[in-house]
């Protein structure tokens, strides 16, 4: 890890300064973002819409979410968020090794998250919790399984299988993009490691910050909104 | 040059600051989780929603350094917020309105 | 502003660099907008053929050249590519990407790699899209109307994707063009003294960045609906179909306004340059662009009258659609107050301008037509709804594409277009245009429904006239190519502002050097101070 060369970077010829060329890609940057909050926002609206409709599929299926899980998922996410952040932090500082350490515990944490999720995924996956028409799940078990929360219930709604739409929808869009994030943050601190990067010039690991707090901040509706419906 | 972009000021905000937001965040995850323990009835999600969006709040003023960031930037994201609400907003007075038989599920 | 460049002959962007390589890996926002051009042109061929194809069917009753499956798709990748393909990126991704950095004072746009990424964009789109001819093609319409286009076909699921991967390359030209217009413009140039042109591509932006997530995520869930049944929209496994067309239009209704935005923009700057006089209500044409792209995202639900969404909402919708002729009415008076007592040069740019006006205004009205419900509920889903979107969007952008051509296009080539071409393809377009369009809206509301392969005995006639209009705006067509040919070929060589306009882009040299502007501009006045 040689930290020591440090490159000097040149701003874009249409840029009159390195100050100007940060303020438009972190302008670029938030406009993206805005993208992205519309694209997540058609499920949530979607999502909202459907509650509306069938609050019962929403409380039902979130019984089948563990909100253990979930919760640790929301930690890690929040503590990988932190890190970032100080990643930032410390090549404001011009103090490349720790911010490359920052940056490496955000992709593990990345890491931690989409484990947590592989299980999760694999145990509904197990019990035929499938989205759609794949939904295979024995119905009188599923039944069982929802009266230790709802003893009054008679009967399933045969829609159920439209909150795991919403589940895998949503968490598997949300998934992609830890997974785009952590490349991202692997590309920084591979380049962060070739010298690039400093107190002076520190747009790059800026921009993919902004990315991975705004997945941080997806998943803190996420974690309501399917975990701990009720 | 006419300056039109302002000159960020490249605002470093201290490490304690993060540490403590990151401390209100965690803190803030337990609350979500305790008030499922409590039925508010129709207002559960209001709550939880609340919640949410206070923690959404200190990511984007911290960790995301909105608070410090110039004011385009700030009325790009809430740009963003504002039509994703009228997205809802017409769908809601759509479904709501509808004269169908609601589903007896 | 003085000549600056005149005396830089020999290099410019077009023999900067040489090679088919240069082109394909250029950053350079001009050469990226020519790439535009031919991209947008060749595929405005291809949705054209499938227009003469509907057309040459629906010339007799019964089956005229082919059966009805074929006709299904014919239309739906008539509209799929001229919607996606050619009508969404022609004026901003071509003009725009070649004009607006020039016209505020820029050497390129924010994010020129963001930008050629665009185009690539553009371009996997519509490979994706083009594919699904060989799996079965898709014959849902450019709608994607669920359930029937969540049926399990493959050709639907390709040319979704493509429509996806599309709307990528117009999100990174809006996000490239707002940063560019917030943060590049050159000294002196101040918001209000923009060209008009550049308030109307930053309006488009802004719908481009804000409308286009939804269709992703639409088009998305359609795949999924597609490959996974998860029943979002699809009434037999609990879903609704009226969401999917509240995600649809809450693009597509903006979108609409992503497609003619940027011709008034084109149209604010031939009215100006050949009635060389100062613009009439520059302020409000500026602010009524960005007026007409916040109330876009009102007014979606009149797509959907008789879709089964709520009679409070039908109401709802029919009254803020109203409220975009508002602003619409401001611009076209103040063009027509900038005609006033004007010395107009009657040049073929500028006739494709006056007809532009002429043929918006029918579009225009009619659309008010069509926002009131009752009579909606009649002309839902009949020719009318079909003359009154092709005024808009032919009518409107075309012309107004076909017009910034002209205009633009010796500073592009450093070239003129002969002008009795330009006259001759004027005169077939516009009048194929009214002889095709016209009759519909009497077929509409004589109740001849869209879509349909086939029509009554009585409605021969009217059908009749209409197939021969539509090859009148070929041949229209067909004149425009040979007048670009013959431009680039043989055409008469270009001074640096042939029509005296008063915009940035006429100072610098035919055609611009790699760098647009030897110096960087000062600005000290609006951009149509003539008189």
């Amino acid at each position: 890890m040689s930290t020591a060369k440090t490159r000097t970077h040149h701003h874009a010829h249409h840029y009159e300064s390195a100050t100007h060329e940060y303020d438009t890609s972190k302008q670029g940057m938030w406009l993206f973002l805005v993208t992205e909050i519309l694209m997540f926002g058609g499920l949530f609206v979607g999502y909202a819409y459907f509650h509306h409709i069938f609050p019962e599929i929403f409380k039902i299926g979130s019984t089948f979410t563990d909100w253990r899980l979930g919760a640790a998922n929301t930690v890690v996410l929040l503590f990988s968020s932190l890190t970032m952040a100080l990643g930032i932090y410390y090549t404001q500082m011009n103090d490349r090794s720790k911010a490359r350490l920052m940056l490496l515990i955000t992709i593990l944490c990345g890491a931690v998250f989409m484990v947590i999720k592989y299980f999760e995924y694999s145990h509904k996956i197990h019990l035929g919790l499938m989205p759609g028409s794949w939904y295979t799940a024995d119905a009188q078990a599923v039944l069982e399984h929802a009266k230790e929360k709802f003893p009054g219930l008679t009967e399933i709604p045969s829609n159920l299988p439209l909150y795991f739409s919403f589940y895998y929808m949503m968490t598997g869009l949300h998934g992609i993009h830890v997974m785009i994030g952590m490349g991202l943050i692997f590309w920084i601190w591979l380049r962060m490691g070739r010298g690039w990067y400093g107190k002076d010039h520190y747009t790059g690991v800026e921009g993919v910050g902004l990315f991975w707090h705004l997945i941080d901040l997806i998943w803190i509706y996420l974690f309501p909104l399917l975990y701990l419906v009720t | 040059m006419a300056h039109t972009h302002g000159d960020s000021e490249h605002h470093i905000i201290p490490l304690a600051v993060y540490l403590k937001v990151f401390a209100a965040l965690i803190f803030l995850t337990v609350i979500t989780v305790w008030v499922t323990r409590f039925d508010f009835g129709a207002f559960n999600a209001v709550v939880a929603f609340f919640i949410a969006t206070v923690k959404a709040s200190l990511v984007l003023g911290f960790f995301m350094h909105l608070k410090y960031d110039n004011m385009m930037n700030r009325v790009i994201f809430f740009s963003g917020v504002f039509f994703l609400i009228l997205l809802y907003f017409f769908c809601y007075v759509d479904e709501a309105t509808r004269i169908i038989e609601k589903s007896t599920l | 502003m003085a000549h600056a460049a005149t005396h830089h002959e020999g290099t410019n962007y077009l023999n900067h660099e040489r090679g088919l390589w240069s082109w394909l890996t250029t950053l350079d926002h001009k050469r990226i907008g020519i790439l535009y051009f031919i991209t947008v042109f060749f595929f405005f061929f291809i949705g054209g053929i499938f227009a003469l194809l509907i057309r040459t069917e629906l010339f007799k009753t019964g089956v005229t050249v082919m059966g009805p499956e074929t006709y299904n798709q014919v239309f739906t990748y008539h509209g799929a590519v001229m919607v996606f393909l050619v009508i969404i990126p022609g004026i901003p991704a071509f003009l725009g990407n070649f004009f607006l950095p020039i016209q505020i004072g820029a050497k390129d746009v924010a994010f020129p790699r963001l930008n050629l990424m665009s185009w690539y964009c553009l371009i996997l789109g519509a490979v994706f899209a083009v594919s699904s001819l060989f799996v079965g093609g898709a014959d849902t319409g450019w709608t994607f109307y669920t359930p029937y286009s969540i049926s399990l076909k493959p050709g639907v699921v390709l040319m979704v994707v493509g429509a996806f991967i599309a709307g990528f390359s117009s999100i990174l030209t809006g996000l490239n063009f707002i940063a560019t217009v917030h943060k590049l413009r050159a000294p002196g140039m101040t918001m209000n003294r923009i060209p008009l042109f550049i308030w109307a591509l930053y309006s488009t932006s802004i719908i481009q960045i804000l409308a286009t997530p939804v269709l992703a995520i639409t088009l998305l869930l359609i795949a999924a609906e597609n490959i996974f049944q998860i029943g979002f929209f699809d009434p037999a496994l609990g879903g609704d179909p009226v969401l999917f067309q509240h995600f649809f239009w809450f693009y597509s209704h903006p979108a609409v306004y992503i497609m003619i935005l940027p011709a008034f923009g084109v149209i604010s700057e031939l009215i100006a340059a050949f009635s060389r006089k100062t613009i009439f209500g520059y302020t409000a044409i500026a602010y009524s662009s960005l007026a007409i792209a916040a109330v876009s995202f009102f007014v979606w639900g009149h797509h959907m009258f008789v879709s089964g969404q709520s009679e409070v909402a039908g109401v709802l919708f029919s009254v803020l659609t109203m409220l975009v002729g508002v602003p619409t009415a401001i611009k076209l008076f103040n063009w027509i107050a900038t005609l006033y007592k004007a010395s107009i040069n009657l040049a073929s740019p500028m006739l494709f301008a006056l007809g532009f006006l002429f043929l918006f205004t029918i579009g225009g009205v009619t659309g008010i037509f069509l926002a009131t419900t009752a009579l909606d509920v009649h002309l839902h889903d009949t020719y009318f709804v079909v003359a009154h979107f092709h005024y808009v969007m032919v009518g409107g952008t075309l012309m107004a594409l076909v017009g910034g051509l002209y205009y633009w296009f010796p500073k592009m080539f450093g070239r003129m277009v002969n002008e009795t071409l330009g006259r001759v393809s004027f005169f077939f377009i516009f009048a194929g245009f009214n002889v095709t369009f016209f009759p519909q809206f009497v077929l509409g509301a004589k109740g001849m429904p869209r879509r349909y392969f086939d029509y009554l005995p009585e409605f021969e006639h009217l059908n009749q006239i209409s197939t021969i209009g539509s090859y009148m705006i070929g041949i229209g067509f067909v004149v425009v190519f040979i007048a670009v040919i013959h431009a680039l070929l043989k055409g008469e060589k270009a001074g640096d502002n042939p029509w005296g306009a008063k915009t940035l882009e006429w100072t610098t040299s035919s055609p611009p050097p790699h760098e647009n502007f030897l110096k960087t501009p000062i600005v000290t006045a609006g951009p149509y101070e003539y008189r």
